[in-house]
């Protein structure tokens, strides 16, 4: 008798692991970048490509760095989010414009609106890589010593907003 | 209007699965014949119900309707009718329909061709089908109804996912989910002969032709995804291993462990408890492979919709079908006693051993494929489970596996002996093992893995015909005769085992020789590759129908002659903006050459990868002569004869009453 429950005992351990399963995201990969300071670079103002911007500019404050571009579907649901992350004025919002065309982004922030208080222009993707860009949209909370401390793969959404990426700012700014 | 017809047909189908499921079972328990005798009538009318449904859905996608949210998600006006119709199945909502439906077609032949089945048998195998029916009807209904409006409506619809846009998709799935869904026929079986407590070689004799039949749709179903990830992924490969097509591979191979040990079950009445855990654990990986597909439990490049209510329906669905049978399995397998005795040296021995191997190679691509989740839920890290793990595994297990194919099916029944079967086998293997070592030195290059695929491919391939040999040889009649008098369930057999010979073949080959190389181009370059030469004439930009495509040129020659054009191309389909590379294939018997098209860089120049790929096109035929060799057993005179001989008794009952 015993040895036929066997195969029902395996079953529900298998089980078990997948209602645990059901309750992660395995597409949530710990960046390794996260405890770690910002990499530098110094890259021409999507606005005036005379001007250069740096995370060295923003030493001394808690802000949140989000990769975007005109082409990115996903960077029109969280749009209206960071628009009104940005009226509200809680975090300073830098952007990133990756692999694109100064032009069509200009176009994009004209007819969207623009959340950023400025953007970087990575047209070739360098600087995406040192960040370790592999989906667009992404965002990143760095603070005030210019240490990563968090990172959004995809779009915000108003969940993480709220439960995530808020308390951690408030959090960090208040240290 | 029409989206609703169908809604309502699914509705209507899921009462009538509720009576499918319940009646017939509890009318078998009682001996209740009008009860039984319910399980016909419903399984014909779900069928016209889930049919219409089917249609309805298909209806929609073709005229457009873009206020049905899974057609707005699924299809675009500009994409061309026959992916419109591909499109019901491509996504979640619209699969589950095609399950449905599947089950349903397997439903109503079973009501059609089980006249010569007990009535309390058939009444309990159409009431279980009943019950997975009822539950695939109500995960429809409640989470993943594809005829949900969208309203307002849309103007135009997000397109189906590129990847799917391709004759393939025409093919594959549905294709696919009849070997998926067929097991539940075999399923079916074991449940009610459980549920009856009669496990016996007519329960065995019974359930063959239907396992069959799901294992041919299974192994071609699978060979056409493969073959589809081969020319469209555009990396040359042509198996993954990644989670989704483990989830087709795992029934496959304990499909295939089944198809045997049924025989066993059949013939000697031995292995019945295993045989039908067997049959339990077939279509539980199918359903197990449903549930991660579609719950997002693992990542994969399938994993098209997910959500985690859905995953919980499918996860609590899982407990009761596969739970419940195993449980019942607990309770009823100790009662079902031993068959037939036999040695350690024995045809019966042999099977076991090979449907051991091939267990054990279902669990372990489960666990490679769960690995990953396992360590996530114990909180040891993120990692992924690929290739290498596979292959190690692999290779250990299947090389007994295949060397015990070449023994068992000359070795007697019962008792054979080891020195009879050595003294039969030593050419056999004398000459596989001279062919593993001399034909790698002819195509110059040796490796231990090589020669192992190659011994066990020519090992299969004279074993066979050794056998074949020994069973016509000697009688008096005609070569015809002697060939016509062996059944065609044996012939099936010494086709599929070929079939086995070819794909290993194949494999070892692709794996051992194969080539490629990544170059930059101008137009006028000219690269090499295994012999041949390929000129580049450019890239000339096309319009496809819902696609802008930069369709590459490649002359390939050999030795100076003209060999073949290849066009590979890289696509933009405009609506989702998704880029897709298509690539360029000249397909042979003894070598594909294949090329697809990488980045454009500075000046005109392309970055281009070209592949050889010697005699990989024999990995899908050894997958087609195995499906052959499924349906020549299927075709055997005796499954004919099984109906017309109830027929026949029926009528001399029918004589001697009147």
């Amino acid at each position: 008798m015993k040895r036929f429950l066997v195969p029902l005992v395996l079953f529900f351990i298998v089980v078990g692991f997948l209602a645990v399963g059901l309750n992660l995201d395995p597409r949530e990969v710990p960046s390794p970048l996260v405890g770690k300071p910002a990499p530098m670079f110094s890259l021409p103002r999507l606005d005036d490509p005379e001007k250069v911007i740096s995370p060295k500019d923003m030493l001394g404050q808690v802000w949140l760095f989000n990769v975007w571009a005109s082409w990115c579907g996903a960077c029109k649901d969280e749009h209206p989010i960071l628009m009104a992350l940005s009226k509200s004025g809680v975090v300073p919002v830098y952007g990133m414009d990756y692999k694109d065309t100064r032009q069509e982004a200009l176009q994009w922030l004209e007819h969207g609106g623009n959340p950023y208080i400025a953007s970087a222009m990575d047209m070739d993707g360098r600087v995406g890589i040192d960040y370790g860009v592999y989906g667009v949209p992404e965002t990143y909370v760095i603070d005030k010593s210019g240490v990563i401390a968090y990172k959004q793969i995809g779009a915000i959404t108003e969940d993480v907003l709220r439960n995530k990426i808020l308390p951690l700012v408030k959090g960090l700014q208040t240290q | 209007m029409i989206p609703e017809i169908g809604h309502f047909a699914l509705i209507l189908a899921l009462l009538v699965a509720l009576v499918q499921g319940s009646f017939p079972i509890i009318g078998a328990a009682r001996g209740n014949a009008v009860w039984m005798g319910l399980a016909r009538p419903a399984a014909r009318a779900q069928f016209f119900l889930i049919v219409v449904a089917f249609v309805c859905l298909a209806y929609t996608f073709a005229i457009m309707d873009y206020s049905v949210t899974y057609v707005a998600t699924n299809s675009n006006s500009k994409l061309p009718l026959q992916y419109r119709i591909a499109a019901v199945w491509g996504g979640h909502e619209g699969s589950l329909l095609l399950w449905a439906l599947i089950l349903s077609i397997w439903t109503v032949a079973v009501s059609l061709f089980s006249k010569h089945l007990p009535d309390a048998m058939r009444a309990r195998i159409l009431g279980v089908m009943g019950l997975i029916s009822i539950g695939f009807l109500l995960f429809m209904l409640t989470v993943s109804n594809p005829f949900e409006r969208l309203i307002p409506a849309a103007v135009d619809g997000l397109d189906l996912n590129p990847l799917l846009q391709d004759p393939g998709m025409v093919f594959h799935p549905p294709m696919l989910y009849m070997g998926y869904v067929g097991f539940s026929v075999a399923f079916a079986f074991a449940i009610a002969a459980l549920l009856g407590g009669q496990l016996d070689a007519a329960w065995a004799r019974w359930s063959r032709p239907w396992t069959t039949m799901a294992w041919v749709f299974l192994t071609i179903g699978i060979m056409a995804g493969s073959n589809w990830a081969y020319y469209e992924l555009g990396w040359g490969g042509w198996w993954f291993w990644d989670a989704v097509e483990n989830a087709s591979f795992m029934p496959w191979l304990v499909g295939t462990a089944l198809i045997h040990s049924l025989a066993v079950t059949e013939k000697r009445g031995s292995f019945k408890a295993w045989t039908v855990l067997l049959a339990i654990c077939a279509f539980s990986l199918s359903l197990l492979g449903t549930f991660l597909v579609r719950s997002g439990v693992l990542t994969s490049v399938h994993a098209f919709a997910t959500d985690p209510k859905r995953g919980l329906y499918i996860l609590i669905f899982l407990v009761i079908v596969i739970g419940g049978s195993l449980a019942l399995f607990a309770w009823r397998a100790p009662t079902v006693g031993r068959g037939g005795k036999f040695s350690v040296i024995s045809r019966e021995s042999f099977l076991l051993s090979n449907n051991v191997l091939l267990a054990v190679a279902a669990i372990s691509v489960l666990l490679g494929t769960l690995y990953p989740l396992f360590l996530d839920a114990l909180g040891l890290g993120k990692i992924s489970v690929g290739p290498p793990y596979f292959d190690t595994v692999f290779a250990p297990l299947m090389t007994p596996a295949l060397f015990l194919m070449g023994i068992g099916p000359v070795a007697r029944w019962k008792n054979a002996s080891l020195p009879e079967l050595a003294l039969r086998l030593r050419w056999a293997f004398g000459v596989s093992v001279a062919t593993a070592i001399a034909l790698p030195l002819l195509l110059g290059h040796w490796t231990p893995m090589i020669g192992l695929g190659l011994f066990l491919a020519f090992w299969i391939v004279a074993t066979t015909v050794n056998m074949v040999y020994q069973r016509l040889r000697g009688r008096e009649q005609s070569l015809i005769t002697r060939i016509r008098a062996i059944p065609r369930s044996w012939w099936g057999m010494v086709v599929a085992h070929l079939g086995i010979a070819v794909f290993t073949l194949g494999v070892t080959i692709v794996k051992g020789y194969e080539s490629e190389i990544a170059v930059r181009m101008l137009p006028g370059d000219v690269a090499h590759l295994a012999g041949f030469d390929f000129t580049f004439d450019g890239v000339k930009e096309t319009q496809g129908p819902n696609y802008l495509a930069d369709r590459g040129q490649l002359r390939v020659t050999r030795n100076g002659a003209e060999y073949a054009v290849l066009t590979p191309e890289k696509r933009l389909y405009t609506v989702q903006n998704m880029p897709m590379t298509e690539a360029g294939i000249s397909p042979g018997i003894l070598q594909d050459i294949y090329a697809s098209l990488g980045e454009p860089l500075a000046d005109g120049a392309w970055s281009v990868r070209i592949y050889h790929k010697p005699m990989v096109e024999w990995v899908w035929g050894g997958c087609l002569l195995m499906g052959l060799g499924g349906i020549m057993a299927l075709s055997d005179r005796r499954y004919r004869m099984q109906n017309r001989r109830k027929v026949t008794a029926e009528k001399k009952e029918g004589e001697a009453i009147a």
